[in-house]
């Protein structure tokens, strides 16, 4: 069967009327996933941006049905959901979660750990924006090196961000979980085919998608997607999947962008010294160096 | 019906065992591993049909029931102490949910000093989080509070979660001959559970929302009319059980010579046994001695307890619990139920049994002296009139 693409995609809206910001990457990426999952979908959001701006009552968002969890209990309420829904007999849906970086990496990385063992038949995708946009831009555990926010402001004394992004893909991988995947909201098409995919696949599945913030990052509003690309195109972010025990690469930029030109373009990091783009621009290398040593490479389109 | 030699968390899972749950979800914590243990054995050798979920924490514990809850699944779960604390965010949430998920609570001190054995300080720091509060006095209590509970939390004008709490130790690991009911009897007792607030695929719903200044209140109020509501559907559960099990309880409080009681001593959990055969001695000695049994702290009996103490000279509320800085909980419960019955009667606090202390049944006699001689206040047992830990 032909992988979903954007003009395969179903006419139907999930998620619409919410207050996200123009621009949003996250409500992007709930919407694309909506749509290939389809209307037998149940969606746990945890406290964050996706479910602050979709569920305001008596304004409720979500076409499909769909539930606020705590914080940290996105993957735990999944687990009810599954298991509830199996127990009433009923097989035919998808449980589906949408979590924040915070969400993910930092509050709710005990839950969601919790289910991978368990191996739940659930779908977990973090859209990370790195940061807490929806208390006002605070570092996370995404967070990457440099970037400013609020809890990290970029002063004399201290340039942002100390510490590098938390690599959570690989963690959930090393679970062994049956399906893991990252993505961008910049290829979607690559996004589409692995959400499907996903919703194939018997046990835990986690999907980690890039979603910029154009309020959190300082970027217009319009720039959302050519960011989500770029951020691809200069080797900051990879588009891998996980899948038996085996890392596959699935798109290797021929040669890369120009990190500083990523950088330099948001507010976030625009106070960065050269020397700090030149240690970004190591520590990619670095990492691309353990790419090509442990992960196969394979395009699929 | 069989007749059995059980503890209390042995029964109370018998209780859960024939109340069918769909999905049990739960962590372990001394005293109250025993029930989800007995559950697994249940699940394993097919005795109980459900999901058992090994979550790895408390917090997903209760988030697991909700989301079982939030499609219509019945859910259960069962901690205790620092598992309780540590699920707090969850408590409020699913009572602002309406999840009518049942937990037992095995009633433990709360660190620090680590401690695990009973006092009540754990349920009742929780009191104002949504949850019916039911404190059952012995084995076969708990077993037909499990029943009960489910019976209750799941009444559509109800739709609340429901904490039933076993003393530590004292009840949980007791044994006690408890007539175990047939299934039979169970199913004619307990209806399908038919939620019809649920995620339902064929009807799609958003749950769990944010609600602005707006509208809060009103939600609010809905909950609070819910848990209030629950007075009227437990007086009706308790007459279909009589019916068919043929065990009387009274409500939300058990009363014992009360009629003519000069001094009353007011209680809740497992030390009911004790201060029953305390207040026989003493009305041996021509004392008048009474005693209420708070079963719900939420809904409060406030109207029992008043009507019951109208004609006493003075109260004693005993409790295995302190609010730091101020008085036992439920000794303010009491007074605020007498004050807006316009009773005006002498009461006394008496904090006993923290951290497992034994309470004897020389020291419930004591009480009542203390009472008949005008002590007033707030008295921490064992303690000396110097604030010297005495015994
Ligand atoms: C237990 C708890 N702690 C803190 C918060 C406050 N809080 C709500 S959303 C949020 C940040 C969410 O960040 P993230 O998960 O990255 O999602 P985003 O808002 O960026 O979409 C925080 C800290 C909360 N709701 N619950
Ligand atoms: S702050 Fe960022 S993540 Fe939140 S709604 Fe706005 S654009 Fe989306
Ligand atoms: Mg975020």
């Amino acid at each position: 069967m032909a992988a979903m693409t954007v003009k395969t995609l179903s006419e139907d809206e999930f998620f619409y009327g919410h207050k996200a910001c123009a621009g949003c990457g996250g409500s992007l990426a709930l919407r694309i996933a909506l749509k290939v999952l389809g209307e037998r979908s149940v969606a746990v959001l945890p406290a964050g941006c996706m479910s602050a701006v979709g569920f305001n009552f008596p304004q409720l968002c979500f076409g499909n049905n769909a539930i606020i969890s705590t914080f940290a209990g996105t993957a735990s309420m999944l687990t009810g959901i599954e298991a509830g829904l199996r127990a009433r007999g009923i097989t035919d849906f998808h449980a589906v979660g949408f979590a924040g970086d915070g969400g993910t990496a930092d509050i709710g990385i005990q839950a969601l750990s919790g289910a991978i063992d368990r191996n739940d038949d659930i779908l977990y995708i973090c859209y990370d924006n790195e940061a807490y946009m929806n208390t006002g831009i605070q570092k996370s555990s995404l967070t990457p090196f440099g970037a400013k926010t609020t809890t990290t402001p970029a002063g004399k004394n201290i340039r942002g961000n100390l510490r590098p992004k938390k690599n959570m893909f690989e963690i959930i991988a090393a679970h062994g979980i049956p399906y893991a995947a990252t993505a961008s909201v910049g290829y979607l098409d690559d996004y589409m085919r692995k959400v499907e995919k996903a919703s194939k696949i018997k046990g835990t599945k986690y999907i980690h998608i890039i979603a910029p913030c154009p309020t959190g990052w300082g970027i217009a509003t319009d720039e959302t997607v050519e960011v989500a690309r770029e951020v691809v195109d200069c080797g900051l972010w990879y588009l891998a999947e996980y899948e038996n025990g085996t890392f596959i690469l699935n798109h290797r930029p021929e040669q890369f962008e120009d990190v500083e030109h990523y950088l330099r373009r948001q507010n976030r990091f625009r106070h960065l010294t050269d020397e700090d783009v030149q240690w970004i621009r190591h520590c990619r290398d670095e990492k691309w160096r353990a790419i090509h040593e442990n992960f196969k490479e394979k395009t699929e389109r | 019906m069989a007749r059995k030699f059980l503890s209390g968390n042995e029964a109370f899972a018998e209780g859960i065992r024939l109340s069918k749950p769909q999905v049990i979800s739960a962590y372990p914590i001394t005293p109250q591993t025993i029930v989800v243990e007995k559950l697994s054995e249940m699940v394993e050798n097919g005795s109980l049909k459900a999901e058992f979920i090994h979550v790895e924490s408390e917090h997903s514990a209760l988030s697991c029931a909700m989301g079982a809850s939030a499609v219509g699944a019945r859910a259960f779960t069962a901690t205790s102490s620092q598992g309780l604390l540590y699920m707090a965010e969850c408590l409020t949430y699913a009572a602002g949910g309406r999840f009518p998920i049942v937990m037992m609570n095995a009633n433990r001190s709360t660190a620090l000093p680590w401690n695990i054995y009973g006092d009540q300080r754990d349920s009742l720091s929780q009191l104002d989080c949504g949850w019916i509060q039911v404190y059952a006095k012995d084995a076969q209590e708990a077993l037909d509070l499990a029943l009960m509970s489910y019976y209750v939390a799941e009444h559509r004008e109800v739709s609340t979660p429901f904490m039933v709490n076993l003393d530590g130790f004292v009840l949980t690991h007791t044994y006690e001959t408890v007539d175990v009911p047939t299934e039979e009897q169970a199913n004619r007792f307990l209806p399908a559970f038919e939620s019809d607030h649920k995620l339902d695929l064929d009807h799609p719903c958003n749950l769990a929302f944010s609600a602005g200044p707006e509208h809060n209140s009103a939600f609010k109020y809905k909950e609070h009319v819910g848990i209030l509501k629950a007075k009227g559907v437990v007086a009706q559960a308790e007459e279909k059980f009589a019916e068919i099990f043929g065990r009387e309880y009274t409500g939300l409080t058990e009363n014992y010579r009360i009629k003519d009681a000069e001094y009353v001593l007011v209680t809740l959990g497992s030390i009911f046994g004790l201060a029953k055969e305390t207040v026989d001695r003493l009305r041996e000695r021509g004392q008048k001695a009474g005693l209420i049994r708070i079963r719900y702290m939420r809904p409060f009996p406030a109207e029992e307890i008043a009507e019951a103490v109208r004609n006493a000279k003075a109260v004693a509320v005993l409790e295995k619990d302190i609010s730091f800085g101020y008085e036992g909980t439920v000794y303010t419960n009491v007074n605020s139920a007498l004050q807006k019955a316009g009773i005006s009667l002498p009461t006394v606090n008496f904090i006993g049994g923290l951290g497992g202390k034994n309470i004897s049944g020389e020291d419930i006699e004591e009480i009542f002296e203390e009472l008949k001689e005008g002590y007033r206040g707030v008295k921490f047992m064992g303690i000396g009139g110097d604030g010297q830990w005495r015994r």
